[in-house]
């Protein structure tokens, strides 16, 4: 979790919002910094949290974790945290038949038609306990990544069927959140990656947009994140709020600045 | 199941252990360090693999890609467990370069070797591979040394050379090198013996396509589907992934696959814009989670400036660990630009992993041009004084000094 962050977005891990989709996009960069940041935030902020992490493995966001104050092996052990580990399941799926449905069994099949096996896994881990134990506040749905998904051999409306499910479970159903992650493939003609973020884009309540710096690689300033908030239900006549700031990636955290006013330029 | 991870850094106290199989469902890039978690007290030993090494910065294990200047711009080297895609140059020149001096660092390094092709026999890649550089006055040592069986006193002159002076009582277990990265004469075939020594499977496409799958038909083509098939079976067969109780594997599979993604593998994505458009992208999810769960690198050259759907090379890339682009001259008409004019082509860096951490190792000049010399294959820096192109010069020579030249 980044404090800077934090108070850009206005939060702390205990005054959380519930029943909001965050959409995390990067272009042109790497944006996998806000999925840390998440993961970091809900977990102190006592949330049940289900991560689907189909692009890099448990050890790695253990590590990056553990800089960031919070430890997913200690997590996953008292129940906080369920992980679905993409890239170890996968080799477990593709070479042996398995007995019962798995999440990631369109991996196997020629034409998965939908999503259906991650669906039922996602709501069976965030199934609310009531037997009295330390209920936890709300459930969290983290992905990352939405894009791999495509690659996968899914269409764009079956990710988007399965987001859609996931939202009326999670988030209207037991009031939690959900934070996504999609690749913008920028000026690549990716149709279907297109389609997923525009789709996306209209559920959300908030968008976190990485972009790569239009003039090219800086050593000082890494990129630059726009902040969008939305309310998809309502329609508003005033204008969403928007903001936009640049920021450096460090060892443990992320500064954040205004355009313009890196501390190397200064 | 509990599989012990056999395998570790140096003598230094804090590396990177990369465990696969055990109780808790480690994979891989766990690093050992005095606040180590539970999972890591089943692991009683570090035992030094020859040929690698832990990155500086997040400990992570590292091999060498064959160049050492390429090591130094990708951060120390290839870490195991992840993915290296060259996308060709256009007549494929400098890019099969690369690929045989991954293999060659492999056999040099006594790492197990797993070549996979569609165009060329293995066997025949492995005889072209370059031969080892020596410095001269090693090599008088060394003719001396191959007549007359002398023994290990002599170890202290054969630096670069150890393996030569092995030749004559062919050892079969590791042994430590001393050197990271090595260099290749590129006008040199590697001598036979050092290849018959080493150990290496090949996987010739158009011999194993007509045996039968024994996995039902998913969107992958049947290139890929056997391909995956023989890598998991060697990864398990000699007990790479630390699951196998009778082999304890101490040795790193460097994975190299030729032309991923050509016609030659049955995939269209080459010929047509509507080709199957998912197979390539799940092989790489799924050799990634294989490469994840053991002791492998992989370096993969595909002819991406023949792929007609843009969409799937973003793709690629977003799947691929570190991704590096080759773009020769020959033919463009960048050959006669005086800019240009001593180089052979351009390497683009296009991305690095971040991996175990937030930032990376990341070399702040973008422009590299590399050139081949009549031995050598050296990356330099490109400076764009053409009106100086004679005067001073700054650059990273092969065995990366910095150099000023005036």
């Amino acid at each position: 979790m980044f404090p800077e962050l934090n108070n850009l977005l206005n939060t702390t891990p205990d005054r959380a919002e519930q029943g909001k989709l965050t959409l995390l996009c990067d272009a042109n960069t790497d944006g996998s910094f806000l999925v840390h940041h998440f993961l970091s935030f809900y977990l102190k902020a006592n949330c049940k949290v289900c991560f689907v992490a189909l692009i890099q493995s448990f050890s790695h966001y253990n590590i990056v974790g553990q800089k960031l104050g919070v430890s997913l092996t200690v997590a996953r052990e008292c129940g906080q945290l369920v992980f679905l580990e993409g890239l170890k399941s996968s080799v477990d799926v593709f070479f042996r038949a398995q007995a019962e449905p798995h999440p990631l069994q369109f991996l196997r099949e020629a034409n998965a038609e939908n999503l259906q096996p991650l669906y039922e896994f996602v709501r069976e881990a965030l199934k609310p306990v009531d037997d009295g134990e330390a209920a936890w506040r709300c459930p969290v749905l983290l992905v990352d990544d939405l894009s791999v998904l495509l690659s996968l051999g899914m269409g764009a409306v079956a990710v988007l069927d399965f987001i859609h499910y996931c939202r009326a479970t999670v988030c209207w159903e037991r009031k939690g959140n959900i934070v996504a992650l999609v690749h913008d493939s920028g000026d690549t003609e990716d149709e279907e990656n297109n389609i997923l973020l525009n789709g996306l884009s209209h559920q959300s309540h908030l968008i976190l947009r990485a972009e790569g710096l239009a003039t090219g690689f800086c050593r000082d300033v890494h990129g630059q994140l726009r902040i969008l908030w939305r309310t998809p239900s309502q329609p508003t006549t005033q204008r969403d709020q928007s903001l936009t700031y640049q920021y450096k990636i460090q060892d443990k955290s992320v500064s954040f600045f205004a355009k313009g006013m890196s501390p190397a330029v200064l | 199941m509990a599989a012990v991870a056999t395998c570790g850094t140096g003598a230094g106290s804090t590396g990177s252990v990369v465990a696969a199989g055990s109780k808790n469902h480690v994979t891989s890039f766990q690093r050992r360090g005095p606040r180590a978690s539970g999972s890591d007290s089943s692991y009683s030993r570090l035992v030094s693999i020859a040929g690698t090494r832990p990155s500086v910065r997040n400990g992570q294990l590292l091999v060498s890609t064959g160049l050492p200047a390429l090591d130094q711009l990708l951060g120390g080297g290839l870490a195991v467990g992840t993915v290296l895609l060259i996308e060709e140059d256009k007549y494929n020149i400098y890019s099969s370069l690369l690929f045989k001096y991954f293999l060659a660092e492999g056999i040099i390094n006594g790492h197990t070797l797993l070549v996979a092709s569609a165009k060329e026999d293995p066997a025949d890649i492995l005889q072209e591979l370059p031969a080892p550089l020596l410095d001269d006055n090693f090599k008088k040592d060394f003719d001396e040394e191959a007549c007359n069986h002398k023994t290990a006193e002599s170890n202290i002159k054969m630096k670069i050379a150890w393996r030569y002076q092995l030749l004559p009582k062919m050892e079969a277990g590791p042994v430590s090198s001393s050197r990271f990265g090595h260099y290749y004469d590129a006008s040199k075939k590697m001598p036979q013996e050092l290849i018959e020594a080493s150990k290496w499977h090949g996987f010739f496409f158009p011999e194993k396509s007509s045996s039968t799958l024994n996995i039902e038909p998913c969107s992958l083509t049947h290139g890929y589907i056997k391909l995956l098939q023989f890598i998991q079976n060697i990864i398990y067969e000699e007990g790479f992934d630390g699951s196998n109780p009778q082999k304890k594997q101490k040795n790193i599979l460097r994975i190299g696959i030729q032309n991923l993604g050509s016609p030659l593998w049955g995939d269209d994505i080459c010929c047509t814009e509507n080709g199957n458009s998912h197979s390539l992208t799940k092989f790489l999810y799924v050799l990634r989670g294989l490469l994840r769960t053991s002791l492998s690198a992989c370096m993969i050259t595909m002819p991406t400036h023949l792929i007609q759907n843009k969409a799937i090379i973003s793709r690629v890339t977003n799947l691929s660990d570190t991704v590096v682009g080759l773009e020769s001259f020959i033919g463009s008409e960048r050959e006669t630009n005086p800019l240009y004019k001593d180089y052979h082509g351009l390497i683009h860096i296009r991305q690095i992993p971040r991996l175990n951490n937030l930032i990376y190792d990341v070399s702040d000049v973008k422009d590299l041009a590399f050139k081949l010399k009549r031995k050598l294959f050296t990356i330099e820096f490109l400076h764009t004084n053409t009106d100086r192109v004679n005067t001073e010069k700054t650059f990273i020579t092969s065995d990366f000094r910095v150099i000023h030249v005036f």
